[in-house]
């Protein structure tokens, strides 16, 4: 009982920086939410009005909030899928019998992950050029036609889903890793005297123990990206056409280009909805799936 | 003894961290008057070497230049207004100005210019003075004067066949259809990045409609003359004489101009500098600027510009405004104008044998008498940078020029509604506190935020 | 066949994988040494032909990098001290000290994980607004000062500490405070280290907050810093390379330094407790 005080001591700092400055911000959010907090208002408080749900009603017959949710599902689907892919691969080199110099290659790949996303955001803006971009330069060399990254439309989310997955792969390349160096080697040793071939080694042995992994990593890489910002910013601003501007990209254009902070505190409840929504889809997918197994 | 060594340490450099940051706050304070200027893209390093001389003469002030890039200096100054963390003098585009007073955010000045021995109104530019009075209060000093009129390679408009840059639109066309043709397509006839708005505004004003109707409350887009610009600009794309890039495309536009990429190029008096600067000596000779071409002829451009403002938050207002006083001398322009090809604002300064007899500037004497202002309204800079959005769909083919204005209107009618609540309110505490006493109405809705702004004319 | 052909595919594989990995930082480290213009040509250059150390002048001399290193630094290393204290003392309790609802109010904090950060963004802006703080240090380092995640990697941790080592301590009659700094904090070191280089790096690579509450250039770190610089040197490639190794080769050589810590704090944070 008389431990009960210090304890509350020993977490008063921490819940004090949490409670301030993101609970509160929370919550005056959601407030933010239901006025028409913007310029005018900024100026003088007399010109704010309470509107109740107005700015979401407006963003839901907004067709670039559309555009912006479509751009971001589309870097989500793609974007996730592919780095697991990328992810998975590596960590399944690394942890053959057959790799050397694993240490080494292993921090290699890692190196992306630390890097600053801004910086490299710069170098894939050169890198991605048209007219003096390494990539069209080999592209054309291997006789393929030059791609427009930086001006068409269409191109512009898969350059930045070809960054985000050269950036980030590594990281879940390490939990899958150690994902896979935890399955008891027993078990291939059984499956092989079986006559199992690796394909089906992989399918009956080495999915059905990373499948839990999987789902986690899988809810982590989706929140992640669906954060999407720094990347259009620095890459594209956003162009061309706006096919790179995400939800994010919107509330931030919306909040602290504009400041209607009214309309971008319900863009950023609305991310926050699809979000939860997309990661409870995949947990329950998880859990289904962990049951049939 | 391990385990206090380990704490010892961190709170050593704990308490170390605190002293630094301490010591950063302090640093804010240091004696005499440091004043903060933030300055929009080159003009930075250019005033930074017109210093010098200032604090030699005024010994009691430091000044501190900040550059903020041209493509985000709308959202940092915005930024900054909303945080309370404007410096003491600013460089503001004049289109902002009607916005940055809105907010209440900038020291009137008309007291301080009556006062003044150097900054005398009749001395500058009519086009640059008008865009610095909101409702008619002061706010601004113009410091340079900026419009968009045409870069072009004589050698590869001779090639092309024409001795002269075009005066109307239909000419424009002709010679750069010719620069295609004769290029075989290898050239573009110009560079119009299709994320920037300048060039539409410019052929938009040239049309002597207004943008926005109804004093600002309502988008003006699909008028007649509004759609003849549109037509006219997103054909250029559609025949070819223009490529569809935007800025984050074309990262060196200069690098570009003088391999002959394109021929034309529509941009403001700071490229003289950069023309000078950037492109090799063998093409000195061969460019030049030309007044942008009209419908019918000669045509108005966008009247833009800087201008010096102090914000309301200022501790330093005296000091900003030496500065300014010394900014605005005009030998001290004639020097600016050396430094980067901005253009002075005075005409005093245009007598100075620099301005004169440069024959490059020959164009932007011309054209600094055929400006017209953009509408002085706070959301203009939303509503324009939606315009060329818009524009941009039409470039690419997905709208027409009907549907593209249609969406303009709506989405400025959108982006005008607070303004339009915030005009009637006052209009009815106006009406219901009769005349002269209006006491109740908050200040600010009062006496800037509202007015009924000439739009575009 | 196989037996022969699989080293050769794997340690291939791994190859080109790390070739696709490390060239853009290759190029990054090439272009920045070389000439203005030079990296603008066909076939694009991978090697500076006369290489210049003039990007990194003009970089340090003209465009205020200095400036956004220290500051960078100096934000990136107040945020990984005071966070340190505040997550270690709170992780601790949530794993140690009994406390009515301990585990509702973890359950409360993690819950808020799913919460993005951004939501907080607007209000918390306004916020600083009104006290003062934007445009200084301090907007960025004290909202970062306490991170759920953080709390959860001591927690984890300090699970694992003995409880007889706390309850012989307290029968010795030590004060919670002195068990604290005595007992837990040289057992926790490990994972203290781990959550130092976690936050340092993260700090170090922030972007957006910091590019909406640091509104003046004195306060820019280096992200903001270079974000900004890109806006009007695109054309100067040479010089926004220089930039970006002044940015990345700080976190990478961090990074390779305390590798294992970094690692370790990776695969703690991704076990869910």
């Amino acid at each position: 009982m008389n431990r009960a005080g210090p304890a509350w001591l020993f977490l008063a700092p921490a819940l004090l920086v949490l409670g301030v400055f993101f609970l509160l911000p929370v919550l005056a959010g959601l407030a933010l939410s239901l006025t028409d907090y913007d310029l005018y208002a900024l100026a003088d408080l007399h010109n704010l009005r309470f509107i109740g749900l107005a700015n979401y009603w407006a963003l839901l017959h907004r067709p670039l909030f559309w555009a912006a949710l479509g751009h971001t599902l589309y870097f989500v689907v793609v974007g996730v899928p592919l780095s697991l892919l990328v992810s998975l691969g590596t960590a399944l080199l690394l942890n053959s019998s057959a790799a050397r110099m694993k240490p080494l290659f292993r921090t290699i790949l890692f190196a992306p992950v630390v890097t600053t996303v801004v910086a490299v955001a710069v170098i894939w803006r050169y890198l991605f050029n048209t007219q003096y971009g390494v990539v069209d330069f080999v592209l054309v060399h291997m006789g393929l036609p030059p791609i427009d990254w930086l001006g068409d439309p269409h191109w512009s989310m898969p350059m930045i889903i070809l960054f985000a997955v050269w950036k980030n792969f590594g990281y879940n390349m390490i939990i899958l890793l150690a994902g896979l160096q935890a399955i008891p080697a027993e078990l291939y040793e059984a499956a092989r005297i079986d006559g199992a071939s690796t394909w089906r080694q992989f399918r009956h042995i080495t999915l059905p123990a990373l499948s839990p992994i999987l789902v986690m990593v899988g809810i982590l890489t989706v929140s992640g990206y669906f954060q999407l910002f720094a990347e259009p910013y620095v890459i594209t601003q956003g162009g061309p056409l706006q096919s790179t501007v995400s939800v994010l990209y919107l509330m931030y254009e919306d909040g602290f280009r504009w400041w209607n902070m009214g309309t971008a505190s319900a863009v950023a409840f609305l991310l926050f909805l699809v979000m939860f929504a997309a990661t409870a889809v995949i947990w329950r997918f998880g859990e289904t799936r962990g049951h049939a197994a | 003894m391990m385990k206090r060594g380990f704490i010892k340490c961190c709170l050593n450099t704990a308490i170390g961290v605190f002293a630094t940051l301490l010591l950063a706050a302090c640093a804010e304070h240091s004696p005499g008057v440091t004043l903060e200027f933030w300055t929009i893209g080159p003009e930075g390093d250019a005033v930074a070497q017109l210093l010098p001389a200032f604090e030699r003469a005024h010994p009691g002030i430091h000044v501190r230049v900040q550059r903020i890039p041209l493509t985000a200096a709308h959202e940092k100054l915005l930024t900054a207004y909303a945080g309370g963390s404007l410096p003491d003098l600013v460089q503001i585009g004049n289109t902002w100005i009607a916005e940055f007073a809105a907010l209440h955010a900038l020291e009137p000045l008309q007291a301080r210019v009556e006062r003044s021995a150097v900054v005398r109104k009749s001395d500058y530019f009519a086009g640059a003075w008008t865009p610095n009075r909101v409702d008619g209060v002061l706010y601004g000093i113009p410091w340079y004067v900026d419009t968009r009129l045409l870069f072009y390679r004589m050698d590869l408009l001779r090639e092309a066949g024409f001795d002269a840059p075009p005066r109307t639109w239909a000419e424009w066309q002709a010679q750069m259809d010719a620069i295609r043709a004769k290029s075989h397509g290898q050239r573009w006839g110009a560079l119009l990045p299709t994320n920037e708005y300048d060039q539409l505004l410019a052929l938009a004003l040239q049309q002597h409609v207004p943008l926005l109707r109804d004093g600002g409350r309502y988008g003006n887009f699909e008028s007649a003359g509004f759609k003849r610009a549109l037509a006219f600009y997103v054909g250029l794309f559609k025949r070819g004489d223009v490529p569809p890039y935007t800025n984050v495309q074309v990262t060196n536009p200069w690098q570009s101009f003088a391999r002959g990429d394109f021929v034309f190029y529509l941009s403001g008096p700071w490229n003289i500098g950069e023309f000078r600067r950037r492109l090799p000596a063998s093409r000195q000779p061969e460019w030049s600027t030309a007044q942008l071409p009209g419908p019918n002829g000669p045509g108005d451009s966008v009247t833009y510009g800087s201008s010096l403002v102090i914000p309301r938050s200022s501790q330093h207002q005296r000091a900003a405004w030496t500065l300014i006083e010394y900014l605005s001398r005009p030998e001290v322009q004639v020097r600016f104008y050396e430094l980067l090809g901005d253009l002075p604002a005075r005409r005093s300064a245009w007598e100075d044998p620099a301005l004169k007899d440069d024959a490059k500037l020959k164009a932007f004497r011309d054209q600094l008498v055929h400006m017209r202002t953009a509408p002085q309204v706070p959301e203009w800079e939303q509503i324009v940078n939606m315009m060329q959005e818009v524009a941009a769909r039409a470039i690419a083919g997905e709208l027409t020029i009907d549907q593209a204005t249609a969406q303009m209107d709506a989405r400025a009618d959108t982006i005008l509604t607070k303004r339009r609540w915030v005009l009637e309110r006052q209009e009815s505490h106006e009406f219901r506190n009769g005349h002269g006493d209006n006491a109740h109405v908050p200040e600010t809705t009062r006496h800037s935020v509202a007015s009924p702004a000439p739009s575009g004319r | 066949m196989s037996r022969a052909v699989k080293p050769l595919l794997v340690n291939g594989a791994l190859m080109a994988g790390a070739s696709l990995a490390l060239f853009p930082l290759f190029w990054m480290l090439a272009v920045s040494f070389m000439q203005p213009g030079e990296a603008n040509s066909l076939p694009p250059p991978m090697l500076p032909l006369h290489p210049t150390l003039d990007n990194y002048r003009e970089l340090f001399a003209h465009a205020g990098m200095g400036r956004y290193f220290a500051n960078s630094l100096l934000i990136s290393t107040a945020i990984t001290l005071l966070s340190l204290v505040c997550n270690t003392l709170a992780g601790y309790a949530f794993a140690k000290l009994p406390f009515a609802g301990r585990e509702r109010w973890f359950g409360v904090l993690v819950g808020a994980l799913v919460i993005p950060a951004q939501v907080a963004m607007l209000p918390l802006f306004l916020l600083l607004k009104y006290v003062g703080l934007v445009n200084t240090y301090w907007a960025v380092i004290l909202p970062a000062m306490a991170s759920v995640f953080g709390i959860f990697l001591v927690r984890q941790y300090a699970r694992g500490i003995p409880g007889e080592l706390l309850e012989a301590a307290r029968v010795d009659g030590a004060g919670e405070l002195r068990i604290f700094v005595q007992v837990v904090l040289p057992l926790l070191k490990p994972i203290l280290a781990t959550l130092a280089v976690f936050t340092f790096l993260t700090a170090w690579n922030d972007f957006m907050w910091p590019l909406i509450a640091l509104t003046g250039q004195q306060h820019y770190t280096l992200p903001v810093g270079l974000a900004s610089l890109s806006r009007e040197h695109v054309q100067d490639s040479g010089l926004m390379m220089a930039g970006a190794v002044v940015t990345v080769v700080p976190v990478l050589l961090l990074f390779l330094a305390l590798q294992r810590y970094y690692l370790r704090g990776l695969l703690l944070g991704s076990v869910k407790g």
